[in-house]
């Protein structure tokens, strides 16, 4: 009995850790976008503004990012689509002693770096322009040289064989006495793959599209060769890291999720009601009474979920325009001014102190009170480097007396 | 209705790679004739209904179906419609538009289509179900709805491949009727594959016996059954007793036996193996459970057969009687339910009488396994 709850609570710390380990940096990310703080940080916590939302929408590199993403998304999705559906229907039909190796063949750009697939793609294409001998000037050189072109190209090699994972899941459960019996029925080969296993397949052409898209939207190892004169949203985001960031892109990143949780909320909520439906429909589960709550959301978690997703998110959407910030920024600003002088104080007053009892030392980098001897250890280099450092994990408000802290550049950089 | 068209098998061969599924197989269907093909299982009979329907060319030989050649015509432009073991229904479509998808290929508007749909559901007694998905009916009204899709395409020549295989009995025997009812209003050629010697026996105007590719004996159910052609039959179709031996004396078309077990037996002579019998041939002579009666133990004669019993068994209708036979095998009398407590007791010799004309001779082949 004793063992058996001793196991239960550690079962339940290892969740905790588990999920805390999964969803942990999400929710630190989210709440930096709340955060006025020109770096993205939780802690220390200067002001909640909408202000990086703001941001977000102005910064034309981001937008255009997006609109490009999406743009390769879709030529992605489309073009892998369909080539996965065709090799994986290739895959049920060929010679059966060749199966393996040509499932190896298609798989194997998954197991390829995407940056070999990236340059390589690059390659073929200026080859296979250079074969054709078209010259600059022509339309055809420039679809070679293309971003846009190359891109979903690119992305299409290797995403093309997630999507036949998909559907080859799918298939192998496909009865082909049914395509026989359509044959039987007078269909040509054509209707009987529009009508009886294109729709069969629809639920896998659809989570087919959706891996795609998201595979292509995250892309960043094979797009960065291909882009070329373009920008995707992760070739954005890789340039505004090296370039230094602010929290518009934990706004982006908090968007996402949001997006996400909704999508997978509603995908449950309707699922659950059909599912629902359906037991009403033969029988298995009486319809519920009329009473407070709507029936699509009796005993469904999901709906009751998103009812409070939306809720939350239409009050952001409501006090954003009101919300103004401004004057709790500029009690943070007014707070940190008092601090600064207070501190300027502290030190002007060390300062006098130590004019006082040292005349002859005037380095300013000296610390007030050595903490043994006159000179011990002061001035070694290692002692230095470590206060420079300091000054990041360090609070302002860490009333050490140091007061290297208050001038370190990115110190005051936070709080602005 | 249509009197129905007639099919012709000429000379089939089909192989696959060394593998012959079927042998030199030659069959004349008349048109509007119920016909099965029995065999066991691997037999070669399914191969055959693929290669009618066109899903799979045979090696050798030609198809006709109405006198017309059907060789480099493929399944959606042959006049025939299968109904599959499995039966295919289309589990995403409802039932009306499973029934008419035949006409929804050719461009039938959705109007159209579920007024014939609506048509075929009153004939097999499924009026209303139309909107239901395939996965909401039970298996004998799916069945009926795969028979209703077949019909609607309109088919001069309907395949069935064992349709009835995954019914349970009561349910399988109900559709043997409604089939044969069924065969009887639209006229058509059905074209049976079973394994059921029962199915092919109450439905079929005529059965081809098949054994590992090759077909044994094509006749009507009550000669297949009365008059097998070669061991295989008589001992595939229906309950058999065989007795081994040599041929003594052959009169006419009868034939002595001398048995390994049971001296010298008078049997009738399968009519299509007169005079392939020679005397001194091995032989086989079958004489069904049935055709056996108790007689007083009287002098022996060439008609009679004396045993120890070996056990009795009760079967509601009749009771089984299991006497000591040839080979290990014991042989079974059938004796009907006349109200009495038991037959014989266990090791009382029993003389067993039979009519010459219900034994069945023939020269000596390969039985069917058990």
């Amino acid at each position: 009995m004793k063992s058996d709850s001793l196991i239960r609570i550690a079962l339940g710390a290892y969740l905790l850790i588990f999920f805390s380990y999964l969803l942990g940096p999400l929710l630190v990310m989210s709440l930096t976008a709340f955060n006025s703080a020109s770096f993205p940080s939780v802690s220390p916590w200067a002001c909640f503004t909408y202000e990086w939302f703001d941001v977000l929408l102005r910064d034309k590199h981001i937008r255009d990012g997006i609109y490009y993403s999406v743009i390769i998304g879709i030529g992605t999705v489309t073009l892998s689509v369909s080539m996965g559906l065709a090799a994986s229907i290739v895959l049920t039909q060929v010679w059966p002693r060749l199966r393996s190796t040509y499932y190896t063949l298609i798989i194997a750009p998954i197991l390829i770096p995407g940056v070999v697939l990236g340059i390589s793609t690059l390659v073929f294409w200026d080859r296979v322009g250079a074969f054709l001998g078209v010259s600059d000037e022509t339309a055809l050189y420039g679809l070679f040289h293309n971003g846009l072109f190359l891109t979903i190209l690119g992305q299409s090699t290797f995403i093309a064989s997630y999507a036949m994972l998909v559907f080859v899941a799918r298939l192998q459960r496909f009865d082909t006495g049914l395509t026989e019996a359509a044959l039987d029925l007078g269909a040509t080969h054509t209707q009987a793959f529009r009508k009886i296993l294109l729709p069969f397949m629809r639920p896998a052409i659809a989570s087919a599209a959706v891996l795609a898209f998201l595979a292509s939207f995250e892309n960043y190892n094979t797009t960065t060769f291909t882009i070329i004169d373009y920008k995707t949203l992760t070739t954005v985001l890789a340039q505004k890291v090296r370039l230094g960031i602010n929290p518009s892109i934990s706004s982006l990143a908090f968007i996402v999720i949001v997006l996400t949780v909704f999508a997978a909320l509603v995908f449950e909520a309707t699922h659950h009601n059909r599912k629902r439906k359906d037991a009403i429909a033969q029988g298995k589960v009486t319809p519920v009474k009329k009473g407070i709550l709507p029936p699509f959301m009796h005993g469904n978690a999901a709906a009751f979920g998103l009812v409070a997703l939306a809720c939350v998110v239409i009050v952001m959407i409501g006090t954003a325009g009101k919300h103004d910030p401004q004057v709790c920024k500029a009690d943070v600003r007014e707070a940190r001014m008092l601090e600064t002088e207070r501190r300027i104080k502290v030190l002007n007053e060390t300062r006098a102190l130590r004019e006082q009892s040292e005349p002859a030392e005037s380095t300013p980098n000296k610390p007030a009170l050595a903490p043994s001897g006159a000179f011990g250890g002061v001035f070694a280099p290692t002692n230095l480097t470590e206060d420079d450092a300091e000054p990041e994990t360090e609070t302002p408000k860490g009333g050490s007396g140091a007061f290297d802290n208050v001038f370190a550049p990115t110190n005051l950089d936070t709080e602005d | 209705m249509s009197s129905g068209v007639a099919v012709d098998l000429e000379d089939i061969w089909i192989r696959f790679g060394d593998f012959v599924a079927v042998k030199e197989a030659n069959v004349a269907i008349k048109g509007g004739d119920f016909f099965s093909f029995l065999g066991p299982s691997g037999c070669g009979k399914t191969t055959i209904l693929r290669a009618v329907s066109g899903f799979l060319d045979p090696s050798q030989g030609q198809i006709r179906i109405g006198g017309k050649d059907m060789s480099g015509i493929g399944p959606n432009k042959r006049p025939t419609a299968l109904i599959f073991q499995n039966l295919a229904l289309f589990p995403l479509m409802k039932v009306w538009e499973n029934i008419s998808f035949s006409m929804e290929v050719t461009g039938a508007s959705a109007k159209q289509r579920r007024k014939r749909a609506d048509e075929l559901l009153d004939m097999i007694a499924l009026d209303g179900q139309g909107d239901k998905l395939p996965s909401e009916l039970s298996g004998g009204q799916k069945q009926r709805v795969a028979i209703a899709r077949a019909l609607c395409a309109n088919p001069d020549v309907l395949l069935l491949d064992e349709p009835l295989s995954a019914l349970d009995l009561k349910l399988r025997q109900h559709m043997r009727t409604e089939l044969r009812e069924i065969q009887q209003r639209v006229g058509i050629t059905f074209i049976y594959i079973t394994h059921d010697q029962g199915e092919a026996l109450t439905m079929s105007d005529n059965v081809a016996v098949m054994k590992a590719g090759v077909i044994d004996q094509i006749d009507t159910g009550h000669n297949i059954y009365d008059h097998p052609a070669t061991p295989f039959v008589a001992s595939f179709v229906g309950e058999n007793n065989v007795f081994r031996g040599r041929v003594k004396e052959i009169k006419g078309n009868e034939a002595l036996i001398s048995t390994n077990r049971s001296g010298d037996l008078l049997s009738s002579i399968s009519p299509s193996q007169v005079g392939k019998l020679a005397v001194g041939d091995d032989a086989m002579m079958f004489i069904r459970p049935e055709a056996l009666q108790l007689g007083p133990a009287k002098k022996s004669s060439k008609t009679t057969i004396s045993a120890n019993v070996i056990n009795e068994e009760f079967e509601g209708n009749s009771f089984s009687v299991f006497l000591e036979g040839d080979g290990g095998k014991s042989v079974k009398m059938s004796v009907p339910n006349g109200g009495q407590d038991k037959i014989s007791d266990r090791g009382e010799v029993l003389s067993l009488h039979y009519n010459a004309n219900n034994a069945v001779a023939m020269p000596a082949g390969e039985l069917a396994s058990e």
